[in-house]
C-alpha cells in the first residue's frame, strides 16, 4: 500500500517537470505549427547556466532561500534570451518556406547542442582557466536545496516519504501553470497569442505584431524549460549534455498525448506520462524507463491521434 | 526483359572482379565496404525524406534491426553448406539469405512505426522514429542472447567489398526505378504538396507507408552487410549519431536526388577518415588528436544542417541528378 502510494508521489513529482518542459513545445507548437526539437536542448543550456551560477555565488551559499532565487532568475533569463536568439536568427528566416526546412532546422540546431556540449573546451586567461564547453561526463549538481525529509508516514521498513524537493518542485511548476493560464487567457499578450495561433497572417493584418509575439512565446517557452531543467537537475542530483534531448522527447511525447497545441492538455499528458514510468519503473525494472515513453506514444498515435484533448481540425488549403 | 536483367548481371560481373582484384588490400577493402553501407543507407533514407518528403530521423534503428537479425540467422546456419556448390559460394548465397531476412525484418518494424505515425502530418514520423530508434537499443541493450551491451560475435565474415557494392547497384537501380514510375509520380506529389495529392486521387498513407517500408528494408540490408564485416555488432554502431550522419548526408546531397546522396554518402565518409589518419601523422602518431575529430564531428553536422537550410536548403544536387545530363547530351548529339 504505502510503497503505491510512493510511486504515486514520485510520479506527480516527475510528472510536473516534464508539464512544465511540454507546455513550450505545445506553445510553440500552436503559434508556429513547428515542434522545436531544440527545445529540451535549450533546457540543458538552462541546467548548465544555472550549474556556473551555483558556483559562481559560492558553495557558502548552498541551501539559502536568496541563492535558490538568484540561480533559477539567471538560468530563467539566459534561457529566455538564448530562446529569442535562436528564434530569431534560425527560425525566423525560414518562417514562409516549407516546414520541413524548419524542422531540419531544429534538429541541427538539437544536435548541435547537445553534442556541442559534449566537447570539452577550455581557455586561459590571465593564469585562470575558464571552462567553455563541460564535455560529456556526467557532473554532479550542486545541492543548493539541501533534501530534507518533508514528510514521514509509517513505519521504518514501509514508509511513505515525501522530499521537501518534491513539494518545493510541485509548488514552483503549479505556480506556473496557473500563471501560464493566466497569460494566455487574460491578458493583451495572451490575446495576441492566441489570434497568431488562430491565423497568423489575419492576425498581422489586424495590426497584432506577430514577429514579436511569436518571439514572446519563444521567450516563454524556454525560461519555463530552464525552470523545468533545474528541478530536475536537483531531483536528479546530476547534469550531461544529453539530458536535454531525453527529457524533451518524453515532455514531446506527454504534449502529443494530451493533444498538441492544448496547455491544460500538456499538464495532464505529463501526469500521465511521469506515473506511467514511475510504475514501470517500480515493478519492473529501471532499465526499461526509456522505452516507455515511446511504446505510449506509438499506442496514442494508433489509437487518438489528435490527443486525449485534441480536436480534429481540418487543415485548410 | 533482357534490357532489364543485363545491366544487373554486368553489375554483379564486375562486383566479383573487383572483389577478386581486391583481395589483397585489407584496409581499402574495409573502406570501400564502410562507404558501400552508407551509401546504402543515404540512397534508401531519400527514398521516404527526399522523394516523400516526410522526415524520418531514426534510420539507424532500423539498420540495427537488420544487422541483428542477419547476424543470428548467418550464426545460426554457420556449419550449413550447399553440398553442390563450392564452399565460397555457398556462404555468399547463405549470405543473401541472411540478409533478406534482416531486411525483411527492418521492413516489418518500419510497417509497425509507420502506419501510425505516417496517418499524421510529417513532424511526428521523425520524433516516433526518434524514439524507435531508442527502443531497440533499449531492447537489444537489455538482451542476453544478443549479446547485451558488449555486442553480437562470431558472426561469419562474409560480406566482401563485391557484395556491398552489388547492393549498392541494387538500391540506386530501385530508385532511379522508383523515381521516374508512377508509383514514384505519387511519392514526389506527396512531398510537394500533400492535400493537392490527397486531391487527385493519390492514397496519401498508403503510398507513404510503402516508401516507408521500402526505405527500413533496405536499411536493414545495410544492417546485414555491417555485421558480417566488422568484428562485432554493439548497439554503440546504431546510437542517434549514426541516424544523424545519414540525415546530414541526404540534406547535404540534395532531398531527393539518388546520386546526391550517394556522392554526398561517399564523401562524408571518407572526410573524417581521411581526417583521422590525417591528424594522426600530424600528431607524430598521437591519437589524441585524432580522436578530437569524432568528438567535433556530430556538433559540426549541427550546424551544417541548419547552414545549409539558411543558405541553400536544396542540397547540392537540389533534386537534379547526375544521370539527367546524359540524357541532356543525348538529346543535344540527336536532334530529331
Amino acid at each position: 500500500m504505502y510503497g503505491l502510494l510512493q510511486h504515486l508521489i514520485n510520479g506527480l513529482a516527475a510528472g510536473t517537470i516534464y508539464a512544465l518542459v511540454a507546455l513550450g513545445y505545445t506553445m510553440v507548437y500552436g503559434v508556429l505549427k513547428l515542434i522545436n526539437f531544440a527545445h529540451g536542448d535549450v533546457m540543458m543550456v538552462g541546467v548548465y547556466v544555472g550549474y556556473a551560477t551555483a558556483f559562481m555565488l559560492g558553495r557558502e551559499h548552498f541551501g539559502s532561500f536568496g541563492a535558490v532565487l538568484v540561480i533559477f532568475l539567471v538560468s530563467m533569463l539566459a534561457c529566455a534570451a538564448f530562446g529569442l536568439i535562436i528564434e530569431r536568427f534560425a527560425y525566423r528566416p525560414l518562417r514562409e518556406k516549407p516546414r520541413l526546412t524548419s524542422l531540419i532546422t531544429a534538429i541541427g540546431i538539437s544536435f548541435a547542442l547537445s553534442y556541442g556540449f559534449q566537447m570539452d573546451l577550455a581557455i586561459t586567461l590571465g593564469g585562470k582557466s575558464y571552462t567553455i564547453l563541460p564535455g560529456a561526463a556526467s557532473r554532479a549538481f550542486p545541492e543548493i536545496i539541501v533534501p530534507t525529509q518533508w514528510l514521514e508516514l509509517g513505519s521504518d521498513d514501509s514508509s511513505v516519504i515525501i522530499w521537501n524537493w518534491q513539494v518545493i518542485s510541485f509548488v514552483i511548476a503549479a505556480v506556473l501553470m496557473v500563471g501560464l493560464q493566466f497569460l494566455v487567457f487574460k491578458t493583451k499578450f495572451g490575446r495576441a497569442m492566441r489570434a497568431v495561433s488562430f491565423d497568423h497572417r489575419v492576425a498581422a493584418l489586424l495590426g497584432i505584431p506577430v514577429d514579436r509575439v511569436i518571439a514572446g512565446t519563444f521567450m516563454l517557452g524556454s525560461a519555463l524549460a530552464a525552470c523545468a531543467g533545474l528541478l530536475y537537475a536537483i531531483k536528479d542530483t546530476s547534469v550531461q549534455p544529453l539530458m536535454g534531448m531525453y527529457i524533451g522527447l518524453k515532455a514531446f511525447v506527454a504534449a502529443v498525448i494530451g493533444g498538441i497545441g492544448n496547455v491544460p492538455g500538456a499538464v495532464v499528458g505529463a501526469l500521465a506520462l511521469g506515473l506511467c514510468e514511475e510504475f514501470v519503473v517500480g515493478y519492473t525494472s529501471s532499465s526499461w524507463r526509456d522505452a516507455v515513453a515511446f511504446g505510449f506514444l506509438i499506442l496514442v498515435l494508433l489509437a487518438r491521434p489528435e490527443g486525449l484533448f485534441g480536436r480534429v481540425q481540418a487543415e485548410k488549403v | 526483359m533482357i534490357r532489364g536483367i543485363a545491366p544487373v548481371l554486368i553489375a554483379a560481373a564486375l562486383c566479383v572482379a573487383l572483389q577478386l582484384g581486391l583481395g589483397p588490400y585489407q584496409f581499402f577493402a574495409y573502406l570501400a565496404a564502410l562507404v558501400g553501407v552508407n551509401v546504402i543507407l543515404a540512397v534508401s533514407l531519400n527514398i521516404i525524406n527526399g522523394m516523400t518528403g516526410q522526415f524520418s530521423i531514426g534510420h539507424a534503428g532500423f539498420m540495427a534491426v537488420g544487422a541483428y537479425l542477419a547476424g543470428i540467422v548467418s550464426i545460426a546456419t554457420k556449419q550449413d553448406h550447399l553440398t553442390f556448390l563450392p564452399e565460397a559460394i555457398s556462404d555468399q548465397v547463405f549470405l543473401v539469405g541472411s540478409l533478406c531476412a534482416g531486411g525483411t525484418g527492418a521492413a516489418l518494424c518500419g510497417l509497425i512505426v509507420g502506419l501510425p505515425s505516417l496517418r499524421l502530418r510529417g513532424d511526428y514520423l521523425a520524433i516516433v522514429t526518434l524514439g524507435f530508434g531508442e527502443i531497440i537499443r533499449v531492447i537489444v541493450q537489455n538482451t542476453q542472447a544478443l549479446g547485451g551491451a558488449l555486442g553480437l560475435s562470431g558472426v561469419p565474415q562474409r560480406a566482401g567489398f563485391g557484395m556491398v557494392w552489388f547492393w549498392v547497384f541494387v538500391v540506386v537501380l530501385v530508385a532511379r526505378r522508383l523515381a521516374a514510375s508512377p508509383h514514384g509520380r505519387s511519392l514526389w506529389a506527396i512531398r510537394e504538396d500533400e492535400i493537392a495529392a490527397e486531391a487527385m486521387g493519390v492514397d496519401t498513407t498508403s503510398y507513404k507507408v510503402r516508401a516507408f517500408v521500402l526505405s527500413s528494408f533496405f536499411a536493414g540490408v545495410a544492417g546485414g552487410l555491417f555485421a558480417h564485416f566488422v568484428p562485432i555488432v554493439n548497439p554503440g554502431s546504431f546510437t542517434f549519431v549514426k541516424s544523424m550522419e545519414i540525415v546530414v548526408m541526404i540534406v547535404a546531397g540534395g532531398l531527393g536526388s539518388t546520386t546526391g546522396a550517394f556522392t554526398a554518402a561517399v564523401f562524408l565518409t571518407l572526410l573524417p577518415e581521411g581526417m583521422r589518419s590525417l591528424f594522426t601523422t600530424l600528431g607524430g602518431g598521437d591519437p589524441s588528436l585524432a580522436q578530437k575529430v569524432d568528438q567535433i564531428r556530430m556538433p559540426i553536422y549541427g550546424v551544417l544542417l541548419v547552414i545549409i537550410m539558411l543558405t541553400r536548403p536544396k542540397g547540392i544536387f537540389g533534386t537534379h541528378e547526375a544521370w539527367d545530363v546524359i540524357t541532356r547530351w543525348r538529346r543535344k548529339a540527336k536532334p530529331a
